[in-house]
């Protein structure tokens, strides 16, 4: 009986239809709370289930949990429910400056809650048809998050994220039914042949020709969700027009999701080919991401699009990372996601209350938060530090383990990976360093700012730096044998 | 001989999907555009019925069923009283250089069949021969999408493309099992009224349903 597996699912579903059902209450944004800490709770009770017993799979096979999952699933649930205590307050700011309405925000809890359902329904599943529909349930859960404000902006950015990754993730759906007409000459008709479990035993005797094909489908439906170059154009749209909540979200864990759905398929298909094309595939796309993102971030004159392509960026070399393999790697690679994911939202939320303060996205107008609130300037401030991968911030642990494994592995790419880290440095810290410093032209808001799950992030990614607890390192590299 | 002439009118269907694959791509009427995707619809069902009955495939009764409920019946519906509530039932599009974009078609085509062929070879249904056009469908809808600037051509192209991906499931693997369907059948209808909200509140915003207003985030 795995009940803590069910209430994990349960709690966002049954959240997100009662706030949708009930309208719009002044404690919404509370209940909100309370149900993303209750799916923290139960996610938490799940991974200890899962650390002290093992895998579990469940509900006639359909429900597959091992370390790999679990750790996503803590991770999904934790940044859901720090996001949620951050926009109670950020959302109270821009009702008051009259940017949404009440039934607005009626929407935007009970679709939160729906699209926290979704993707952990996509890390939990062991059928590998719902992870595609789940995938595809999140698409459409934050197109109308994206256009929350109506802005003609955010409505074209709401579009462009609605077709491109209908587009993509097509492709992905081609993959899978691929995959299937392989598995099914070997595991036989029914619903067996898209169980991941039951795939992952046989992956020797697929054959190999429709699983490379395969492989190339998922990878571009797939990777169009992570926002790897050149397949990324929606990402830093979507990330800039909608609400700073769901930016946190969609970088934070969204393309982490995605990613994962990429990863389960690798090991298929590495099982069934035997030699490295989809490392090959990953370290090419994911290279081609750091690089050109790098670039791209110092041409940014919005706040939020520069830490969007910023994603892309870490993305792209946590992608390299996996595509490199091996047990360092794929260690490096999941603790670079933790990290990542942690860090980047961390920024979002002190990002949403700088734009607040000041009126405005563009980075030319943001000057001198540190005068008018001293709180959110350092959050920007260090946030930006640690997702540069400066030490002590645990970002240059896992950076300095990917570039040091790729020394090794992959000598040449070194050097593009280096620069690209340079120039990156180079554009984010030029652009913040004024908007924190200097005079100010920032105000005060009707509301305090939330300001908790800014530095509880910063502080989690900072101990990271110093220390991992061994437990946590022996689940990492649990998680990273299950990768290959 | 029984299913050789299953395999025959399968193949029959396949060849009709294509051309009306073919007709949505130059078609400048929304209207007819829709009635066409109905037609598509209908075509899916029929072969998909025919795969069931030749194969023993019970299973492929429902997804039938579920195919002809949703994209003969619901979808066509919904699109209809959309372009009514609209008013852009008349809409007709300039299309530019038909013959152009007809040559990229079968452009695709070739490449489709040339990209299905070793899977073809290898999958042991009687339908394997059509995957190469069930891969065609969905890169024609693909261009159809590419090629349109209005919103709601620009959805029936993508769920053209969905029609094709349900085409290439039965012709490589007899259809995917029954859950994976439903979830994505529930996907479909999930995404078409969000759609029809988000028609309301482009054409709210920009006093038309026209792609090319939503053109102003670029890259510097």
């Amino acid at each position: 009986m795995n009940w803590q597996l069910y209430l994990v699912l349960g709690t966002p579903l049954a959240g997100g239809i009662l706030l949708a059902l009930w309208g719009h209450k002044t404690w919404a944004a509370g209940l909100n709370i309370a149900i993303s800490i209750a799916t923290f709770l139960a996610a938490a009770a799940l991974t200890a289930n899962i650390i002290s017993e093992g895998p579990i799979i469940t509900a006639n096979e359909q429900f597959f949990v091992d370390s790999l999952n679990v750790f996503l699933v803590a991770l999904t649930a934790f940044v859901s429910m720090t996001t949620s205590l951050f926009s109670r307050p950020y959302m109270r700011v821009e009702l008051a400056h009259g940017k949404l309405s009440d039934n607005r925000l009626r929407l935007f809890h009970s679709m939160y809650q729906l699209f926290v359902f979704t993707m952990l329904m996509v890390l939990l599943t062991n059928n590998l048809g719902i992870l595609w529909v789940a995938l595809e349930a999140a698409t459409l859960t934050t197109v109308l998050l994206v256009s929350l404000y109506r802005t003609p902006a955010s409505l074209e950015a709401a579009w462009k994220y609605f077709i491109l990754c209908g587009v993509g993730i097509a492709q992905a759906l081609f993959g899978t039914i691929l995959l299937y007409s392989a598995a099914e000459k070997v595991l036989g008709s029914g619903g067996r042949a898209l169980l991941w479990t039951h795939l992952d035993t046989v992956t020797g005797s697929l054959e190999p020709t429709v699983m490379s094909l395969a492989f190339v489908f998922l990878l571009v439906g797939y990777g169009t969700k992570v926002g790897l170059v050149p397949l990324h154009n929606w990402l830093p749209d979507a990330h800039a027009e909608g609400p700073t909540p769901v930016s946190a979200v969609l970088s934070g864990l969204l393309l982490n999701v995605a990613l994962y759905a990429l990863l389960r398929c690798k090991v298929l298909v590495d099982g069934a080919l035997g030699v490295p094309f989809a490392s090959h595939l990953m370290m090419g796309f994911g290279l081609l991401s750091v690089v050109v993102a790098a670039f791209f971030l110092s041409r940014q004159k919005d706040i939020k699009r520069m830490f969007a392509y910023s994603s892309v960026e870490h993305m792209g070399l946590i992608t390299f990372a996996f595509g490199m393999g091996g047990p360092v790697a794929n260690f490096a690679g999941l603790l670079h996601m933790t990290l990542h994911s942690l860090t980047k939202s961390a920024i979002f939320f002190a990002v949403g209350h700088a734009a607040q303060k000041a009126g405005t996205q563009i980075m030319d107008d943001i000057r001198g938060l540190m005068k008018v609130s001293p709180t959110v300037g350092w959050g920007l401030m260090l946030g930006s530090v640690a997702i540069l991968g400066l030490p002590p911030f645990g970002v240059f642990a896992s950076e300095f383990l990917i570039l040091t494994t790729a020394m090794r592995l992959q000598p040449w790419a070194t050097p593009l990976l280096l620069i690209a880290l340079g120039v990156a440095f180079a554009a984010v810290f030029s652009k913040v360093q004024p908007m924190v410093f200097g005079e100010t032209n920032a105000k005060r808001l009707p509301h305090p700012p939330a300001l908790i799950p800014v530095f509880a992030h910063l502080a989690i990614v900072f101990a990271f730096g110093f220390y991992i607890p061994p437990y946590l390192v022996d689940w990492y590299h649990e998680a990273a044998k299950l990768i290959g | 001989m029984h299913l050789s002439f299953a395999s025959q009118i399968i193949n029959l269907l396949a060849a009709i999907l294509l051309l009306l694959s073919f007709a949505m791509l130059t078609q400048r009427r929304i209207l007819s555009l829709i009635n066409l995707f109905a037609l598509q619809g209908f075509t899916l069902t029929l072969s998909t019925l025919v795969v069931a009955w030749s194969t023993g495939q019970h299973h492929l009764y429902y997804s039938a069923a579920l195919t002809f409920a949703l994209k003969v019946l619901v979808l066509p519906w919904v699109l209809h009283r959309l372009i009514r509530k609209l008013n852009v039932k008349w809409d007709v599009e300039t299309l530019i250089n038909i013959p152009t974009t007809m040559l990229v078609g079968i452009v695709l085509v070739i490449l489709a069949f040339n990209v299905a062929l070793p899977i073809s070879q290898l999958a042991g249904t009687i339908t394997k021969s059509t995957l190469g056009i069930a891969l065609a469908c969905v890169l024609l809808a693909f261009l159809t999408m590419i090629t349109r600037s209005k919103a709601v051509p620009q959805v029936i192209g993508f769920l053209a493309m969905e029609n094709g991906l349900f085409f290439a499931a039965t012709s490589a693997t007899y259809g995917m099992p029954m859950v994976v369907e439903f979830g994505i059948a529930l996907d479909v209808m999930v995404g078409m009224v969000i759609l029809g909200v988000f028609f309301f509140q482009i054409r709210e915003r920009f006093d038309s349903l026209d792609i090319r207003h939503l053109e102003k985030l670029k890259e510097e």
